[in-house]
């Protein structure tokens, strides 16, 4: 028994962790509501008081997925034989399906946007980042602090201009453009972050492989690169959490054609009016792979927000 | 030190290995690996910049392309200043920033003192508080507003089932004045583990010796807290301060979809009232002579920031 001086006692402990563990309920709880509303039926997510039991269905993911129509009486009464199991689902509110929605198009887009841009920023990211931790490059420190204050623009302030600029080269509301826009937003989070995690790496390696004989550039793939890989993929992640989450240029630069989901969940509708379990659904199946990014990212959460300001 | 390493290197060399083993000279190298990058920036940061500083100049307006663009000089500008609409809209601004300030700062250090105490199981509740930051605001912003919905709303119901009020009398969204608070608790619950996370990190960073030496001579725990805890998270909150404060500055996303500034326009913040300038009324000059203010006044209030935080490191 060792007990250092600054060790809390038990008592301090549960009272901590009884005040924590209630803030963090609080704060799940809009969170389990989403998901909840997901797998209600729309009547039960209207209802009030509002519903902590009720019985669960799909009847919110299929309205996500599909365009559905009104059915006539007469249609409704008209029977029918070996209907697929969704169409039953909707043929009970009365409705029909009339095609696909525009959901897992928009769903694709974020993808592709995302994940584009996160490779481009990532390899750019790298290579400026090696640069500037191991050559001597002129006016490093000013370097490093402009591509850093490019991320304290309002998005709107450079919107009007990179409007006017993607109109002209005809990149409005195309996937490249896009890629380009958030890669280049996205390259200085990069380039500051995984400077700082090249610079952690002893210089001593890169001299052995030098000396046996590798170039500059086999010397940078072969012993750096491996040796930054952890931190490299972190911010990867956070490139690609920024991407998926972006709104004000999404919403400002695109239309239809390479429109990402957080402009458009919001845009939901049903047959009649915001229809919230579809929503919720549609917000579920956005929000679930950043939550599940978070939890693998925990280590290095707290510097990939702050750009490396703050090294836990 | 590579470099000098790698003459010696190249010096032992015979020449035409040199070329074999070197590749590319670090200059070339650099040159390549840094390029594209200064490329980008350039194009899609400082270019748009510039430009937007020029139009502010003018009387350009992106709807009307066969007019001819007149060189106006400062006028945007006088305009802008003397426009009373945008002081009000500065004022929604203020309010927003202090109050989200104010309360993530104390609840967030609040929550980083409690999960320092190391109870068990804080890294797990630590992950769960820390997820809302990490969803896209204008998602996250749609759903309060069904939240916030005066009859089915949940936090109508559990506002309602806590103080007895009747949940359908009041609106979050709705109301003039609950309205600014609708985001400021939504802006709070998402980001207030950003602050928790500094601050946690700051606590960390005390070395447990400087507590051992306080209790030695007999420091009351509620004087350690002051003269130790405090002052040595200070940087941290700070450093925490900064980045919320910018990025509330800027916020766009979140508001859009909870209020879209309104009702009226009592939660018309700047961006928005900005975006309405540019996309809506299509005052592309003007808006650019708007967007020029808000860079300048970010930059400069963060700038002057900066000199105080870094005061208070050097202490």
């Amino acid at each position: 028994m060792s007990a250092s001086i600054t060790e809390p006692s038990t008592r301090q402990k549960w009272s901590a962790g009884i005040l924590v563990v209630t803030y963090a309920i609080i704060t799940l709880l809009p969170l389990v509501w989403i998901i909840a509303t997901g797998f209600k039926s729309s009547s039960d997510s209207i209802a009030y008081p509002p519903k902590v039991v009720f019985q669960p269905t799909v009847e919110g993911y299929v309205n996500l997925f599909t365009t559905q129509t009104r059915l006539s009486s007469d249609a409704i009464a008209e029977p029918r034989e070996n209907l697929p199991w969704y169409e039953q689902i909707v043929r009970e509110k009365g409705n029909t399906i009339v095609g696909a929605s525009r959901f897992s198009e928009r769903f694709f887009n974020s993808v592709i946007i995302g994940f584009g841009s996160t490779f481009f920023a990532i390899v750019l990211g790298t290579t400026a980042a090696y640069a500037f931790s191991r050559f001597r490059v002129p006016l490093k420190d000013d370097l490093l602090f402009f591509i850093l204050s490019t991320r304290m623009m309002p998005p709107i302030a450079v919107a009007i201009p990179i409007f006017l600029m993607f109109r002209q080269l005809g990149l409005n509301d195309t996937h490249a453009g896009m890629i380009l826009l958030y890669t280049a937003v996205n390259l200085s989070l990069a380039v500051w972050l995984i400077n700082g995690f090249i610079d952690e790496i002893p210089i001593e390696y890169e001299e052995a492989a030098l000396i046996d004989g590798y170039t500059r550039f086999q010397a940078f793939y072969k012993v750096v690169l491996p040796q930054a890989a952890t931190g490299i993929a972190s911010t990867a992640i956070f490139c690609l959490i920024f991407a998926w989450n972006e709104y004000a240029f999404a919403v400002l630069l695109t239309s239809g054609n390479a429109q990402t989901a957080p402009p458009f969940i919001p845009t939901i509708i049903g047959v009649a009016g915001q229809d919230w379990p579809a929503v919720a659904a549609g917000a579920t199946l956005f929000l679930l792979p950043v939550m599940i990014f978070t939890i693998f990212l925990r280590k290095h959460l707290l510097r990939g927000i702050t750009f490396g300001a703050v090294r836990k | 030190m590579p470099n000098s390493l790698k003459d010696r290197a190249a010096r032992v060399t015979p020449a035409a290995m040199i070329n074999q083993v070197k590749g590319l000279s670090d200059r070339a190298i650099a040159w390549v690996f840094l390029g594209p990058t200064i490329i980008i920036l350039l194009a899609i940061n400082i270019f748009p910049l510039i430009w937007t500083i020029y139009l502010s100049f003018t009387n350009y307006r992106v709807n009307r392309p066969n007019k001819d663009v007149e060189f106006i000089g400062l006028r945007n500008y006088e305009r802008i200043l003397s426009d009373t609409d945008i002081w009000i809209t500065m004022q929604a601004t203020a309010h927003f920033l202090i109050w989200t300030i104010v309360l993530q700062v104390l609840i967030g250090f609040t929550l980083a003192y409690l999960i320092n105490k190391k109870f068990k199981g804080n890294d797990l509740w630590t992950t769960i508080i820390v997820l809302p930051m990490m969803l896209s605001p204008a998602v996250v912003g749609n759903f309060w507003t069904f939240l916030y919905q005066p009859q089915i709303g949940l936090f109508n119901y559990v506002v309602g089932f806590i103080t007895g009020a009747d949940p359908s009398t009041f609106s979050m969204i709705g109301d003039v004045p609950l309205a600014p608070w609708a985001i400021i608790i939504v802006d709070t619950w998402m980001w207030t583990p950003f602050v928790m996370l500094i601050c946690l990190a700051g606590l960390r960073s005390i070395p447990d010796s400087i507590y051992e030496a306080a209790e030695c001579d007999c420091a009351s725990k509620w004087r350690q807290f002051w003269t130790i805890t405090i002052p040595m998270v200070l940087p941290f909150l700070m450093l925490a301060v900064l980045f919320r404060g910018i990025e509330n500055f800027k916020m766009f996303d979140l508001v859009v979809q909870l209020t879209g500034g309104g009702p009226g326009s009592i939660t018309e913040l700047t961006s928005i009232n900005l975006k309405r300038e540019a996309f809506e009324k299509w005052r592309t000059g003007y808006a650019s002579a708007y967007a020029v203010i808000l860079f300048v006044t970010i930059f400069g209030l963060a700038s002057i920031y900066v000199k105080a935080l870094n005061k208070v490191k050097d202490r």
